[in-house]
């Protein structure tokens, strides 16, 4: 093959940084050819794209997208830290929407207790999802790839068996939507855009809590052990299994939060899965890589796949190309992520 | 045809390491060129060079009078070389005729072509193997067997072997020399690397001495004595003399009864061990890799299931606690794979807080700044040679990653050590230390187990030596009593006359 | 028993996808590459076949295509994984999600189009009439196909040299270096087997068995086949078992659906049994006895 030399060298922050702008900006080069072998004009789709950032109003909505990146995002960190391949954020995220749904619409609670049990019960609901796969891994060494992504697959039928069935709403007209929620599980917005703050704080502040949690504590210290070397782990005595599995916990309860921000600070209801959740807990795997596992930086990366997806959007309404097209985008923004990061850790020449 | 092979200012860099320093080599039709060195010196670099495994930074290499350029081991083999690595590359999950059919000619898998093969190298040079039998039952000799069969079906003419007799029996390295010795006569040309001077003396005919990856002389094995020769290899006078001064030993720390475990595999691998070790005593296990040790020091330390037995640390039944339960009773393990002692993508002082972070902690919060604190302590006290506490341990050299496991294990509360090859692949001066520290703890009342593959270590620092051989004890003697013969006799599975 | 030959029939067509995905990920992963990326090579295999088929009314050459694009998507992960030992899992993650995107990308004017051609089973003489056992003998042609490669793949994989070489370059490549065979080129080459027959996979999809283009057709088809090559411990013929098994879970479906049972809990009978054929392979005794490629997701560096 190739006369190449490889040598390894030390990957510095700023190396990092360069390798991930790097990463973007060739992967927005090469959708751009994927682009025009399908007959699109890649600038005008591209100019669709970003064209959004200027206007305030669509700030608004790209925060609003940031909300369940985020949160599915960091929860990622965590996971992928402890060495564990969360791939099933998105169905956490819906069973976390299934169960804030149960509370708004079904659950005769003191009004003012209504919203806080949501989360809880968002978190909690998450949590068990996750905690599934995490047990069969951990006991019985079950890849969780595969159970994540087929637990995916499961929350969104479940959530249209409800919406098609037992909580088909009276008032919907034969759509399949459950009926609006009461008041009392809204969530309230910025005025003028749809940015529900109180779930944006709990993200930001989880970005925050998590990272101290990895850095200062020894659960953290646990965690990167049991994630980076798991016979060192046991030699050492640290559990992987609990590592695993309250990692899992950790990821899983927050992608479940960003559930219940979806359905009680957007769209007010639960319908179909696809449109309470367009890949965000797919996207958070973006999220955490770009980020390098770290759950502060999170938020710029966040914010950047919050961007794309404000951009899907609007080409889809404008030139007619339908939500899934963002899928190229992440798919080659990871594989350039990977390329960068080898042009970074090696040193490359012929001979 | 003068030489059949010639290296000529071989220079290899490997990132803050020169392993090869314009170093030559060269070979003649016909002999065993033993390349002689210390751990570290750069041997195994040289052979690799010349199987196309890496290429050299500079430096020439001629094949029978002809420049070469060797790219990888296909190009070596195509000019007649074979290698037995130091440690045996055979792909364990497939039988031994599979693995041989990945060198022989041929596109459909013919059993009977292999097997033939085999009779008729059993009958050149006594070489053995059953064809059917999967790599991973077969014992470390016979899987060198395996490689050395691998290096002879080809025909090659120039054999290099590195290291053969690490994982070795001495009566298994007495047929091996017979079998070079035959192979000599037929006027093949072998590279026996080693880095033991009996073996080099018994088998050499001229010897190469390496030392930090400089070529220091070439010899005729007729002109030079032992003595002379570790000064080369060591460049300095050795005085192997460790004082090992007698103890009064205390109480028993460890007792193991009628010992049952499993391997990976579920096969059982030790089979009723039983002994004990007080304080201040080190109790030393030799044997031939593979013979159960490992799953042993796993059973014993909570890294793996017992069947059946107990093992009792300070009068407490541990048996199949979990790791941190024993950890805690102040049992320290060095392991034989030093990858398992320390995270290495980890920094220094986190892989020094590996086992006592929670000494650290305040309701679940580190204070890292202590942590640093001790961990600059340790460092400067064990002579870890690293730039800060940051970098990762991969960083570090082996010498170095050693002294930090050993720090971190020997440095607290420690009751009972288990020391598994410690100085495994270290050079002598870093083994002399480690040693030196083992007898260190054994007068401070630490109770050792000491598990090596290295004889004459085993000899040196035990207070009692029992063997190893296929999951049970060949038999315990005193250290003082035992002959080095009686021991290598056991090694190889017989057991002493009493 | 004619209930029994019918069911099997159908079976095994629905199996058949699954089945040629199957195969393809375990030479990907007998040569030590994990490709997540199954799920995406599957969908553009699928959109590729059915576009091509309806421009051209040629299904061969669109299953031709199909077969080349797979391969192509399976180079990116050969690139990110063997050449330049990018993690294994992230690379076949970002397959998948790239295969997804185009094939809705390129699908978007396909919707609801049906195809000019249908591909007919046929049936071979004679042995199609033998009960239960004919089920395998009244098939399309692709199936028939697939049969072929069922056998070739297992006798190469163990009764030639070369499937002694990328066996051994799942378990020790270093081994295989040394014995002067180039791993990476045998890497390539699994990793495009499998890309093409995850291609193949997801053509019969479109082409085939459903002949019309549904955004998402592949409904986590590709992530089954993953699942299923664990199930088959690696060896092509026990993939059949497994494919055609899941096959049956399909038909399944619709033959509770008249029962009154909700379709969309119907739709997760698929997932559930994934996960429980998942948690039946990894548990213990069956673990035990044979594992996964030593060397599976680790690169090699020479
Ligand atoms: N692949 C490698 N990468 C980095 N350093 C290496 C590598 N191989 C060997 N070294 C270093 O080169 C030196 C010589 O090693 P080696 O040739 O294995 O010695 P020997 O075989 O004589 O024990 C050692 O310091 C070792 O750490
Ligand atoms: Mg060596």
């Amino acid at each position: 093959m190739l006369n190449l030399r490889l040598e390894r060298r030390e990957v510095t922050p700023e190396i990092e940084l360069i390798a991930t702008i790097v990463a973007i900006l060739l992967a927005f080069v090469i959708a751009a050819f994927i682009f025009l072998i399908y007959g699109i004009n890649p600038l005008y789709a591209y100019a669709q794209i970003f064209g959004t950032v200027r206007k305030a109003h669509r700030l608004g909505e790209i925060i609003t997208k940031l909300i369940p990146l985020l949160l599915c995002g960091i929860g990622l960190t965590i996971a992928f830290k402890a060495n564990t391949w969360n791939i099933g954020a998105e169905g956490q995220l819906l069973i976390g929407a299934i169960l804030a749904t149960w509370v708004a619409l079904f659950l005769s609670v003191p009004e003012f207790t209504r919203l806080p049990l949501m989360f809880l019960l968002g978190f909690v609901g998450g949590a068990a999802w996750a905690f599934i796969p995490a047990v069969l891994k951990s006991k019985l060494g079950t890849n969780e790839v595969i159970t994540t992504l087929m637990m995916n697959y499961i929350a969104a039928c479940f959530v249209d068996y409800l919406i098609y069935g037992p909580w088909k709403g009276a008032e919907e007209w034969g759509f399949p939507y459950t009926n609006k929620f009461p008041i009392s599980a809204w969530l309230p917005t910025i005025p003028k855009t749809r940015i529900h703050w109180p779930t944006l704080i709990i993200a930001l502040v989880s970005a925050v809590l998590l990272y101290f949690l990895l850095t200062k504590t020894t659960i953290g210290f646990e965690l990167r052990v049991a994630g980076q070397d798991e016979r060192v782990a046991r030699y050492a005595g640290i559990s992987v299994e609990k590592a695993i599995i309250l990692a899992m916990i950790i990821s899983g309860g927050l992608a479940g939060i960003a559930g219940v921000g979806e359905v009680a600070g957007v769209h007010h209801r639960l319908r179909y899965a696809s449109s309470i959740s367009s890949g965000y807990g797919y996207a958070g795997i973006i999220v955490a890589l770009l980020a390098r596992n770290n759950p502060i930086l999170s938020i710029i990366t966040a914010f950047f796949l919050a961007i794309l997806f404000v951009g899907g959007d609007a080409i889809q309404v404008s030139m007619g190309l339908p939500f899934g097209v963002v899928n190229i985008f992440n798919g080659i923004i990871l594989a350039c992520l990977l390329t960068s990061e080898f042009l970074a850790k090696y040193k490359i020449s012929w001979r | 045809m003068e030489t059949v092979v010639e290296m000529k200012g071989i220079t290899k860099r490997f990132p803050g390491v020169v392993a090869n320093d314009h170093v030559d080599f060269d070979l003649k039709p016909g002999e065993i060129h033993a390349l002689l060195g210390e751990n570290g010196a750069g041997k195994t670099t040289l052979m690799n060079i010349l199987y196309g495994l890496y290429r050299p930074d500079e430096g020439k290499i001629f094949v029978r009078g002809e420049e070469v350029k060797i790219r990888s081991p296909k190009d070596a083999m195509e000019l007649g070389i074979a290698r037995v690595p130091q440690f045996p590359e055979t792909v364990d999950n497939l039988s031994v005729a599979e693995n041989l059919a990945l060198l022989l000619p041929g596109k459909i898998l013919r059993k009977n072509k292999i097997q033939s093969m085999i009779k008729e190298l059993a009958e050149r040079y006594g070489l053995e193997l059953d064809v059917d039998a999967m790599v991973y039952e077969l014992s470390m000799g016979e899987k060198q067997r395996l490689e050395l069969i691998k290096a002879l079906c080809r025909g090659a003419e120039i054999l290099i072997l590195d290291e053969p007799t690490t994982v070795l029996t001495p009566s298994e390295v007495e047929s091996l020399f017979q079998v070079l010795r035959r192979m000599k006569e037929e006027g093949k040309s072998i590279v026996f690397v080693s880095h033991k001077l009996e073996e080099v003396f018994a088998i050499a005919d001229r010897i190469t001495v390496l030392r930090r990856g400089k070529k220091i002389a070439t010899v005729p094995a007729k002109e030079i004595t032992k003595l002379e020769l570790a000064k080369l290899m060591v460049g300095r006078p050795v005085t192997f003399e460790l004082k090992k001064e007698p103890v009064v030993f205390g109480e028993e720390v460890l007792k193991v009864n009628n010992l049952r475990v499993l391997d990976d595999r579920g096969l059982l691998a030790v089979k009723g061990v039983s002994f004990s070790i007080r304080a201040g005593e080190i109790f030393g296990i030799a044997g031939v890799a593979g013979n159960g040790q490992r799953e042993l020091v796993e059973a014993i330390t909570g890294l793996r299931r017992v069947e059946d037995g107990e093992v009792v640390i300070l009068g407490k039944d541990v048996t199949n606690k979990s790791s941190a339960d024993i950890i805690k009773l102040g049992v320290a393990h060095i392991p034989d794979d030093r990858r398992v002692g320390a995270v290495l993508t980890l920094s220094v002082m986190d892989n020094l807080m590996l086992k006592n972070y929670t000494n650290f902690s305040k309701n679940g919060i580190l204070d890292l700044r202590k942590a640093r604190e001790l961990a600059e302590k340790l460092i400067e006290k064990y002579k870890i040679v690293t730039p800060n506490v940051n970098v990762p341990v991969q960083q570090l050299s082996g010498g170095n990653i050693a002294r930090l496991i050993l720090a971190r294990e020997t440095s607290g509360e420690c009751k009972l050590l288990i020391a598994f090859h410690p100085t495994f692949g270290l050079d002598v001066a870093a083994t002399e230390e480690i040693r030196k520290l083992l007898l260190e703890l054994r007068r401070k009342g630490v109770a050792i187990l000491l598990v090596s593959e290295d004889l004459e270590e085993i000899m040196q620092l035990s207070d009692r030596i029992a063997v190893m051989y296929r999951g049970t004890f060949m038999g315990i003697v005193d250290s003082e009593k035992a002959k080095v013969e009686e021991i290598g006799l056991m090694m190889g599975g017989v057991k002493p006359e009493t | 028993m004619e209930w029994v030959t019918d069911l099997l029939t159908m079976m095994i067509s629905a199996g058949t996808p699954l089945l040629l995905a199957t195969l393809g990920e375990i030479y990907a992963e007998r040569s030590g590459i994990l490709n997540l990326g199954v799920e995406g090579m599957m969908a553009v295999g699928a959109v590729t076949a059915f576009g091509i088929t309806l421009v051209t009314g040629n299904p061969l050459l669109g299953f031709l295509l199909a077969t080349l694009t797979g391969c192509l998507l399976a180079c990116v992960h050969a690139f990110l994984s063997i050449s330049i030992r990018s993690n294994q899992v992230i690379s076949g993650l970002a397959l998948s999600m790239l295969g997804l995107g185009i094939s809705s990308l390129a699908g978007r004017r396909l919707i609801g189009t049906p195809l000019p051609v249908t591909i007919r089973k046929i049936p071979v003489p004679l042995l199609s009439d033998i009960p239960v056992i004919g089920a395998f003998f009244n098939q399309d042609p692709v199936t028939y196909t697939s049969y072929v490669l069922v056998v070739l793949l297992w006798f190469i994989l163990f009764k030639t040299k070369l499937g002694v070489i990328i066996r051994a370059c799942g378990e020790n490549p270093q081994a295989v270096h040394a014995a002067g065979i180039d791993v990476y080129l045998i890497r390539y080459l699994c990793t495009l087997i499998g890309g093409a027959l995850a291609g193949l996979g997801g053509a019969y999809l479109s082409v085939v068995y459903t002949p019309t283009w549904i955004e998402g057709m592949t409904a986590g088809q590709g992530w089954i086949a993953i699942a299923l090559v664990i199930f088959a411990v690696w060896n092509p013929i026990y993939a059949t078992v497994g494919a055609y098994l899941f096959g049956g879970i399909r038909i399944l479906q619709y033959r509770l659906q008249p029962l009154g049972i909700s379709v969309p809990l119907l739709k997760t009978l698929p997932y559930v049994c994934t996960i429980v054929v998942l948690v039946v392979a990894s548990s213990g005794k069956f673990r035990k006895r044979i594992g996964a490629p030593a060397a599976l997701t680790i690169p090699f560096e020479k």
